[in-house]
């Protein structure tokens, strides 16, 4: 109350939030932490990109999960099955234009990579929509049968995914300009890595403008905090909720068509194989934040570059071990969401 | 949830009135006449299996059923009694497993490295439910459900990757105890025109084994203890308010349900004489426990049953029946993937869907309120 009374003697100016800087730093922390154990500064370069690049595809994937989590308070643990949805639909587009694939234009390549993406994108976004009405509409408010009926979900469309395009992987091969690597002295770098990074970077900015700078993203996080308000406001939530889901599901999407490219294979599984990193991301970063799910995809990533570098064996545990440092630390997570 | 089944009466009241089968099944008796039959006739099936079907395939899958009925029954415990969602499940199982296959292949074939297995691994099934009880119950429930998934997937990759211990991905093959193997006669003549021999008599093992941890069970969730976890189960609010320590509570009901599946795969393990990854920590192991709970009936142990016999035998003869289906409908597009023998998890993972909004009480819920 009394930093009311402060903020009344300007009126026009509202009381900003605090930024908590705190986690942010621990990502530099982390890479400077992680160059003397590295020790050659280019190959630490070399594994700081590369982890980067994995903790944007994580974010991708993970971002949809944690906006669905946050405003809906529903978890959906079929989100994997959009990632392996998205991974799928490429092959709508690269099976008629496969010969764009193979050339050797830089243009053609990444509008290919585009086009996969915005098929992906509209595939899984109409499979959110249905997935919300038929899957999980009935069970709003019941964390329990949530989980059971997305997990029942997840088995039927994994299981379609199989009846439709066969039960066995799919090799697909990445576009041929954007394989290879850029080299700078010893410095190495995947140029895919770098799109990936590069894509990340967009949508997290897209998402942050989006969220704290337009009408939408003011009654989404409205939402969070108090649905029933937003509501008594004149607000239809419920179509809110619903676009938010199908947002959800379509980055679910184009973070699987860059798991896919960057595995080079489909398999059903591959969805949920990822979602376990997906939920100690966002545990991580604490339910419903998007900043904390992608400062922590890129805190996973680094620390498992970083470790499966100095010591692999360790490397199989790394993020569990780095989850659960982070919440011995904040038991909700890097970045608490305010909740009713 | 809303719609948990009808509380029986409080147990010592019962009690006094019933008989030696009443107090067996802790006064949780079927009630449906149904719902007996179907008990009666599986139990009978299971128990005499080995004398009145030939060949190792109905023995196998007999004593699958019995496993699984422990297995599901325990999972039960958490998510239908208490309410909350594990997905660490099949890493206790496989704790039991490698328990047994490790004390058996190094040590010795007897029944004191069973004994120590076997004690070795509740041990540890038991250390890790409480850290992870205590760590992830603490904040949310929800917590719980993603922290169990990432720790089983973590004990599914340490196993599969120290080779030196657990065997990797081949798993590990050993020795029964000669009481248990083939070889060995109990009796030199046949009894109903099946030889007593080891194989038999591991069978009877998984048997006694499982219906005793079965009733055992049976018996907890019918105590004051699974009372308040029913209770918590239906408003924590209140029973906390109530003076019941919820974490406490919680935790309690994931270690009991981390041992009996500790057992279930320690059985498991004796009667295949192999465990590795793929039969013990497998994620698909967990989906079957999930689809056989809910199918079953949750919030009720004799659901484990029916739910667990149901799956097995699915497992077993419906990609059959899938087969001669998928034959008929062969040259129309996509219908014949659809009932691929290969896809009969698409159609019970369709039914779990049902069961969970239309009759979340299960199979038994169904048969108890058609008769009462």
């Amino acid at each position: 109350m009394s930093d009311m009374a402060a903020q009344s003697s300007a009126p026009a100016e509202l009381p900003r939030a605090k930024t908590d800087w705190l986690p942010l730093l621990l990502i530099p922390a982390l890479a400077l932490l992680a160059l003397p154990f590295v020790g050659n500064p280019s190959t630490w370069v070399t594994l700081t990109v590369a982890g980067l690049a994995m903790g944007m595809m994580i974010f991708l994937m993970a971002s949809g999960l944690t906006l669905v989590f946050g405003l809906m308070d529903i978890i959906n643990f079929g989100h994997g099955v959009f990632i392996s949805l998205g991974a799928y639909a490429t092959l709508l587009v690269l099976g008629p234009l496969a010969g764009w694939a193979l050339s050797d234009s830089i243009g053609l390549n990444l509008a290919l990579l585009g086009l996969c993406i915005l098929v992906a994108m509209a595939v899984t976004a109409l499979a959110g929509a249905v997935f919300e009405r038929v899957i999980v509409r009935p069970v709003y408010g019941s964390h329990l049968k949530q989980i059971l009926v997305t997990m029942g979900g997840l088995i039927v469309t994994e299981q379609l995914i199989h009846a439709i395009w066969g039960a066995s992987p799919i090799p697909i091969p990445l576009p041929q300009s954007l394989r290879g690597a850029f080299v700078l002295g010893d410095i190495v770098m995947e140029r895919y890595r770098v799109i990936a990074v590069v894509i990340g970077l967009v949508v997290f900015l897209g998402m942050q403008l989006i969220l704290n700078r337009t009408r939408i993203g003011l009654l989404i996080r409205a939402g969070v905090e108090n649905p029933e308000m937003v509501e008594a406001l004149g607000y239809r939530i419920r179509r809110l909720f619903v676009s938010v889901f199908i947002a959800g599901s379509a980055l679910a999407g184009l973070g699987g068509v860059m798991w896919a490219f960057y595995r080079q294979t489909l398999t059903a599984g591959m969805g949920m194989e990822v979602m376990v990193l997906v939920f100690i991301v966002i545990i991580i970063g604490g339910l419903g934040s998007v900043g904390g799910c992608f400062v922590g995809s890129i805190l996973v990533a680094l620390v498992a570059n970083y470790v499966g570098f100095i010591e692999p064996k360790l490397a199989l545990i790394s993020n569990i071990l780095v989850m659960a440092l982070v919440l011995i630390w904040r038991p909700q997570g890097l970045f608490p969401v305010a909740r009713r | 949830m809303s719609t948990s089944p009808a509380l029986p009466l409080a147990f010592d009241e019962t009690r006094r009135r019933g008989g030696i089968l009443t107090g067996l099944l802790s006064s949780d008796l079927p009630r449906s006449r149904a719902l007996s039959f179907i008990l009666l006739a599986i139990f009978v099936l299971l128990a005499a299996t080995p004398f009145l079907f030939s060949g190792s395939q109905p023995v196998g899958t007999a004593a699958k059923i019995c496993v699984f009925i422990v297995l599901v029954a325990s999972y039960d415990l958490l998510l239908g009694y208490s309410g909350i969602v594990s997905f660490a499940h099949t890493m206790f199982y496989g704790i039991g497993g490698y328990g047994i296959a490790i004390a058996l292949e190094r040590i010795s074939p007897t029944w004191s490295s069973v004994a120590i297995g076997l004690v070795a691994a509740l041990a540890l099934s038991a250390v890790l439910a409480i850290a992870i009880g205590l760590l992830s119950l603490r904040v949310r429930a929800i917590f719980f459900s993603m922290i169990t998934l990432a720790v089983a997937t973590a004990a599914a990759v340490l196993a599969s990757q120290l080779s030196e211990i657990t065997g990797g991905e081949d798993g590990l093959s050993f020795q029964l105890p000669p009481a248990l193997r083939p070889a060995f006669r109990l009796l030199s003549e046949p009894v109903f025109g099946t030889m007593i021999n080891g194989r038999l008599l591991a069978y009877y093992l998984v048997f006694t084994v499982s219906l005793i941890v079965f009733l055992a069970l049976l018996r907890i969730v019918n105590s004051p203890f699974g009372r308040v976890l029913q209770a918590i189960r239906e408003n924590e609010f209140r029973a906390e308010a109530l003076g019941y320590r919820v974490v406490a509570y919680r935790t309690a009901a994931s270690v009991i349900s981390a041992l009996a599946a500790t057992i279930a795969g320690a059985l498991m393990a004796l009667w295949l004489r192999y465990n590795g990854p793929d039969t013990t920590l497998s994620f698909s192991i967990m989906i079957d426990i999930l689809l056989m709970v809910v199918i079953g009936g949750m919030g009720t142990m004799y659901g484990a049953v029916i739910g667990a016999a149901l799956f097995v035998l699915a497992q077993s003869y419906l990609q059959v029946l899938m087969g001669a289906g998928n034959a008929a409908l062969a040259g129309i597009p996509l219908l014949p993937n659809l009932i691929h023998p290969d896809r009969w998890l698409l159609w019970l993972g369709a039914l779990f869907i049902i069961s969970v909004y239309a009759f979340p009480g299960g199979i038994v819920g169904r048969l108890r309120q058609g008769k009462p």
